[in-house]
């Protein structure tokens, strides 16, 4: 024996515990790991942003006395009957399946409340949702689940939806255990069986037959309903370009922070960019169209206050979808059921195995005894406080910048943190002047 | 007749007239000339009226349809017929690709032959081709039946549920999943039934048939089935 120090335990950069971990999971179940959620990497973000604030060169309005208007009309290009809402801060897509019926109805209740709309998902359009959404987006997906023409006309928009953030190229997966008699029946499926969702439309195939698709929507609807195309951020540029050529009303745009009710790991964490590098190439391409405000532009994937929701708007999108923190409002993560998270193998603010139906908040099943335990007319009052106060961040942000609308928020009263940001965001880094990337490509 | 002269009068007045049908009507029978390859022609009807196009049509020719029979004297360009709910369509000549897509209910004949990927998703609706089918026909069908009188290209049912297949010429290959299942005794009676509303009785008999369908081993996601994939 010496009394020489040993070098202490060393920890890979390379192969982390985390990474490990998985490794040993993988070799054990023979299955890649599926999870719902968006990315919990670390990425450029909005963090990533400050507001300047108003001083000599610009006056500020003053909080609570002069107006600062937060309404927002979607789908004004070519839909008879486009959208207006009070507040710019829209609920995402979401499905029944992977979402309960009380679920959806909370969704309901808590945007109709605080004046904004909601979206189908995956799984066709539910009483609960249509009875209790003023304003209901009607998803048209790959799967087709659900889909007829009925709601198509009782809907208030129509969102085609080519892609997200979470998985931008990918299909879906709701797992058999999710599969209730219920699920079953809208979806034109057996019980209990696993169901794919087709990661391309199964007819039409690239923008010249989107344009026509799209105009088979509108001649089926009249015309009247705004029409959407939701993409994920992989090329947000092009994609956005593409869906103005292919005639859509608005552009919904989804960066990789965006939540999925299920897909691999691998998809979440390896596919797609982060929300801050796609707005500014999303609305280049509606400017370079002169499109910019009349396609209007909702983006998605991490969007968490009402900072965020300015830093969005100034950055040119013209209003925001919320997922994974509409859930968070209804109750979805909180610590107080941390036994049973526990008992699931993981803790409050991470659990994301919204596949399995187990959820312990009653969110994001199917169990009937487990959705007993989620009240949607609390849960609406929870997501209307939670949106109420997002928009009053929004407004103080804009209010100290001497905006009197959101809609004026602009790229001049942001500066960025870090030098990633100021490329993604093309906002100038703090106390300089410089835009990497700026006069040396794009 | 209610002629409708699609040239002079457009596709959004044709719709437009179409759509304000709601079976309380006598103006059950309705021409629709000079198609030229038109997109969505009478797309989203939802009345029990009868509809005759004369000519060939582009994409999504009765998209959707309700109630309405409507009868394409002449060829249907891609997604004919597309997320049907009820009613009929017949087209007299050739379907492109996706004929029949993500159908939900009513019977779509197709009188000579079809594209590929005809019946994808199809949801239960009955399509009845008289000629051969193209490649992925019928893939991820979820119910509903396709009968064809003619060939299928590759990869015939291919990720398919609980849709069945019946098909009297030669398959090029099956699908992930999609295998010959004993013809019984209902199923013959299903295809006559099948036949004889798909005008197609004094073509073909059921008994030349086989029956394609699922097996059933991908329902449920299986690593070691991961190469089917």
């Amino acid at each position: 024996m010496t009394d020489l120090p040993r070098t202490p335990p060393r920890f890979s950069a390379t192969f982390t515990p985390a990474v490990n971990a998985e490794i040993r999971r993988a070799a054990a179940s023979g299955i890649y790991d599926i999870r719902g959620g968006g990315t919990k990497r670390h990425l450029p973000h909005f963090d990533d942003l400050l507001f300047l604030g108003a001083s000599i060169s610009r006056y500020p309005l003053e909080g609570y006395r002069e107006k600062c208007a937060t309404d927002v009309w979607l789908g004004t290009r070519f839909a008879k009957k486009p959208i207006h809402l009070d507040i710019p801060i829209t609920i995402a897509g979401m499905s029944f399946g992977a979402l309960s019926g009380p679920a959806k109805e909370a969704l309901g209740r808590g945007a109709t409340e605080a004046g904004t709309s909601t979206t189908t998902g995956d799984g066709g359009m539910t009483e609960e949702e249509r009875g209790h959404s003023k304003t209901l987006v009607y998803q048209y997906l790959p799967s087709r689940y659900g889909m007829n023409p009925d709601d198509l006309r009782r809907a208030d928009a129509i969102e085609v939806v080519v892609g997200q953030g979470a998985k931008p190229g990918g299909g879906g997966m709701l797992l058999g255990q999710k599969i209730s008699d219920r699920v079953a029946m809208m979806r034109n499926l057996p019980k209990g069986i696993d169901q794919r969702s087709a990661c391309r439309h199964p007819d039409w195939t690239g923008p010249d037959d989107l344009e026509i698709k799209i105009m088979e929507l509108r001649e089926i609807t009249d015309w009247e309903k705004p029409i959407y195309v939701k993409v994920g951020g992989a090329r947000p540029y092009y994609d956005t370009a593409l869906a103005v050529k292919a005639g859509a009303d608005v552009v919904v745009l989804d960066g990789m922070q965006g939540g999925t009710a299920a897909t691999q790991d691998v998809f979440i964490e390896h596919v797609g960019m982060p929300i801050l590098a796609c707005i500014p190439q999303a609305v280049k391409a509606l400017q370079d169209l002169g499109m910019h405000r009349k396609v209007q532009l909702i983006v998605s994937g991490g969007i968490r206050s009402g900072a965020d929701v300015a830093k969005a708007m100034a950055l040119g999108a013209d209003a925001v979808a919320i997922g994974t923190a509409a859930l968070i409002a209804l109750g979805d993560n909180d610590p107080k059921w941390e036994e049973e998270y526990q008992k699931l193998g993981t803790t409050a603010d991470a659990y994301d195995d919204w596949h399995e139906g187990r959820d312990p908040a009653g969110i994001t099943t199917q169990d009937p005894e487990l959705f007993k335990r989620f009240d949607p007319v609390l849960g609406g009052r929870r997501l209307k406080n939670y949106l109420k106060v997002m928009t009053l961040e929004a407004q103080t942000i804009a209010r100290a910048c001497g905006k009197n609308h959101l809609h004026n928020l602009e790229p001049e009263d942001l500066c960025s943190l870090t030098i990633e940001a100021a490329a993604m965001a093309g906002v100038p880094l703090a106390g300089t002047n410089w835009i990497p990337g700026r006069n040396g490509g794009f | 007749m209610q002629t409708f002269d699609l040239g002079k009068e457009g596709l959004r007045a044709l719709n437009s007239s179409l759509h304000a049908l709601k079976g309380q009507t006598n103006m059950t029978a309705w021409e629709v000339i000079n198609p030229k390859g038109a997109h969505a022609i009478a797309a989203g009807v939802d009345a029990p009226v009868d509809i005759t196009v004369r000519g060939s049509t582009g994409y999504y020719c009765a998209g959707m349809n309700k109630q309405a029979t409507i009868r394409i004297k002449g060829s249907a360009g891609p997604g004919v017929a597309e997320n049907m709910m009820s009613g009929t369509v017949i087209i007299d000549g050739n379907a492109s690709q996706y004929a029949g897509a993500t159908g939900r209910g009513g019977l779509l004949v197709i009188k000579g032959n079809a594209s590929s990927r005809c019946g994808v998703s199809m949801k239960g609706i009955d399509i009845v081709v008289h000629g051969s089918i193209g490649h992925m026909s019928a893939f991820m069908a979820q119910s509903g039946n396709l009968v064809v009188l003619g060939d299928a290209g590759d990869a015939l049912g291919d990720s398919l549920y609980e849709a069945r297949l019946f098909v009297r010429g030669s398959v090029k290959s099956l699908g992930a999943d999609c295998i010959e299942k004993e013809m019984r005794p209902e199923h013959l009676a299903l295809l006559a039934d099948l036949l004889k509303r798909g005008e197609a009785d004094g073509k073909a008999k059921p008994e030349e048939f086989k029956r394609y369908g699922s097996a059933r081993k991908l329902y449920n996601f299986n690593i070691d089935n991961a190469s089917s994939y």
